[in-house]
């Protein structure tokens, strides 16, 4: 049940975009259609769920073995980018359509700051758990997996706002990114209504 | 003249956050007072500046195809090294920016700047765009930083302009920080093409 | 690419292996060094900021004596011989993750200070907190107060302190951190425990927003009630 808590937190309550800032990049550059957003929700959560697995143990069983935890950003990243690659190469290999709609994004998500900042949440356990529940390797990859699908909500949730937007009259002034931020806003102020839930 | 001009490009023509929409993350994150804006400005300017540095010397060094791996090492570097200095000398502003500091290493900013200048002119002018741009963001956040600050509470670097009372608090809250970013990107395009 | 007149290094694998190992190497060396130098003022830093939070909570000392109850990290202190109060490191649970105040009592158990040492509340709202409970309005203050006599939560929940505006699940967290500190405190001078029910659980039971949510929060409710018997 309390594992259940940390999805309900980690999607609704602390959204990784709408509340906590991280991933706004894609967020505003991959939402003019739901299609594209649903793809890029897919390819962040499957990253996202293996860097934070394979950093976690890389910090567990290397860094904090032998004392060198001021290397943690550097090999973070690099591990993050090399597994990015990877995902390229079999994606092109596995589906060719997926890779043709992601190909322009896949090198987006190693700057992506959801992924490095969430797997420097969960290496350094201070990424928020329910009460009673302790930061291991378990816990980490629960919430790795539902800040994924938290910031794939918010971005198929954006995408299909920005969708209705084409049809709608705006402010000349407002066109582009500054009504896109201001429905983001919007969008934020509707997840805030979660808080206190969890 | 053309160093006054590449810092000048940076902090206007180009700037990072108003006009090539960079490096939201921070822009929105750590924007919830003036001081934490530029705080996080300026550390962001010091990493600009060194890695900007450093890889236009190495950029010959390096085979193309490993170009961005390379890069990343050399602003995970800085970045670390700054996170190490700030957690020593300014543990309170270490505290206050958190995750945001090594999250520097992902700003699109610091390797989009990188590639589109550092990789193809000298150690001098690459410094001098990276202290362009640096400035550029650091203004940014400054100016969204205070306006918040300003609406959300009353104050601005914390001297009280008007009650607190009368401050609408969205605006210190994620919400307010998309909607005055939104509305500031407006009244900026208006300016320019006026 | 030979033969460029930017003389680029060509991108055959040893090339490219031999460069990007160089330089991960050079980068981990300063890094290393860096390290080093930066250590000792670290953890200098750390300490300072501990001992200003203990000068800070508690009235003139001599002496301090480090001892752990419960848990919690408690700083007894003596002028000469006589024990003059102490100053209690407690954490919980706050609204963006942990709370970590250092409460100072005196001999009697009363309030005297408090310093906020790690928080990652809501600006504007949750970090109220660090000057919020000891500021003089309405029914705010905490200083002076005995967590044994006067009840330390916020009015909602029948207690006798103001939550921050808008800021009640902080608050909850806040005042819960300073139950446990009493606690701790109490434990070594032999003085009787306060009933302390974590903020945010304490929420989800008074709304019940799902009767299975509620479950998992009685358990948790009685373990933490167990701790404190």
């Amino acid at each position: 049940m309390a594992y259940f808590l940390i999805i309900v937190s980690a999607v609704l309550v602390n959204n990784i975009v709408l509340s906590q800032f991280l991933g706004i990049c894609p967020f505003l550059g991959v939402s003019k259609k739901i299609d594209t957003a649903l793809g890029m929700g897919a390819a962040v959560t499957f990253v996202l769920t293996l860097s934070t697995i394979i950093t976690y143990l890389l910090q567990k069983y290397v860094l904090e073995a032998f004392g060198i935890q001021y290397l943690q950003t550097l090999v973070f990243i690099l591990v993050i980018a090399a597994l990015v690659q990877l995902v390229e190469i079999i994606l092109k290999k596995v589906s060719p359509s997926l890779y043709q709609a992601l190909g322009v994004f896949l090198p987006l998500i190693t700057t992506n700051c959801c992924i490095l900042g969430v797997a420097i949440l969960v290496a350094d356990g201070t990424y928020k758990l329910p009460e009673g529940l302790e930061p291991n390797l378990l816990t980490g990859v629960i919430f790795a997996i539902a800040t994924a699908i938290g910031f794939a909500l918010a971005l198929v949730l954006f995408a299909g706002i920005r969708e209705q937007l084409r049809f709608s009259n705006i402010p000349k002034g407002l066109e582009g990114t500054p009504i896109a931020l201001i429905v983001a806003g919007l969008l934020a102020m509707a997840f805030m209504g979660f808080s206190g839930v969890v | 003249m053309k160093s006054l001009k590449v810092i000048l490009n940076g902090l206007i023509t180009e700037n990072p956050t108003f006009v090539l929409l960079l490096g939201m993350c921070p822009t929105l994150g750590t924007t919830s007072s003036a001081i934490n804006g530029m705080s996080m400005g300026l550390a962001t300017t010091f990493v600009l500046i060194c890695s900007n540095m450093v890889i236009s010397l190495i950029k010959n060094l390096v085979p193309d195809k490993v170009r961005i791996p390379a890069y990343v090492v050399v602003i995970a570097a800085f970045v670390s090294v700054l996170q190490m200095c700030m957690e020593a000398y300014v543990p309170a502003i270490y505290e206050t920016l958190g995750l945001f500091i090594p999250l520097i290493v992902v700003n699109c900013i610091v390797l989009g700047r990188a590639e589109a200048f550092a990789a193809k002119n000298n150690a001098w002018y690459s410094a001098l765009d990276g202290v362009g741009i640096g400035l550029g963001f650091t203004f940014a956040l400054t100016l969204l930083g205070a306006i918040r600050e300003l609406l959300g509470t009353g104050k601005v670097f914390s001297m009280t302009v008007f009650s607190e009372n009368y401050g609408a608090l969205v605006f210190i809250l994620a919400p307010g920080a998309f909607i005055a970013l939104g509305y500031l990107i407006a009244i900026v395009n208006k300016i320019r093409k006026a | 690419m030979k033969g460029d007149k930017n003389m680029k290094l060509e991108s055959n694998f040893k090339n490219m292996v031999l460069v990007l190992t160089i330089i991960s190497l050079i980068a981990a060396g300063v890094l290393g060094a860096v390290y080093t130098v930066t250590e000792e003022p670290i953890a200098i830093a750390k300490a300072e900021k501990q001992q200003a939070a203990i000068q800070q909570v508690l009235n003139d000392f001599d002496r301090l004596e480090d001892e752990t109850v419960n848990g919690l990290l408690v700083h007894k202190a003596y002028q000469g011989d006589a024990f003059v109060g102490a100053a209690v490191e407690s954490e919980t649970n706050g609204f963006g993750g942990k709370i970590k105040i250092m409460v100072g009592f005196d001999k009697e158990g009363n309030i005297i200070d408090y310093a906020i040492l790690q928080q990652a509340e809501t600006p504007g709202l949750g970090t109220k907190m660090v000057d919020w409970f000891k500021t003089d309005k309405n029914n705010q203050n905490i200083k002076g107060k005995n967590p044994e006599k006067n009840k330390l939560t916020v009015t909602k929940d029948g207690g006798e302190v103001d939550a921050i505006t808008a800021a009640t699940i902080s608050s909850r967290a806040f005042l819960a951190a300073v139950n446990l500190a009493y606690n701790a405190y109490a434990a070594n001078s032999g003085a009787p425990a306060v009933n302390v029910v974590s903020g945010v659980t304490q929420h989800i039971a008074a709304d019940s927003i799902a009767p299975a949510v509620a479950d998992t929060v009685q358990v948790a409710t009685d373990s933490i009630n167990a701790l404190n018997e």
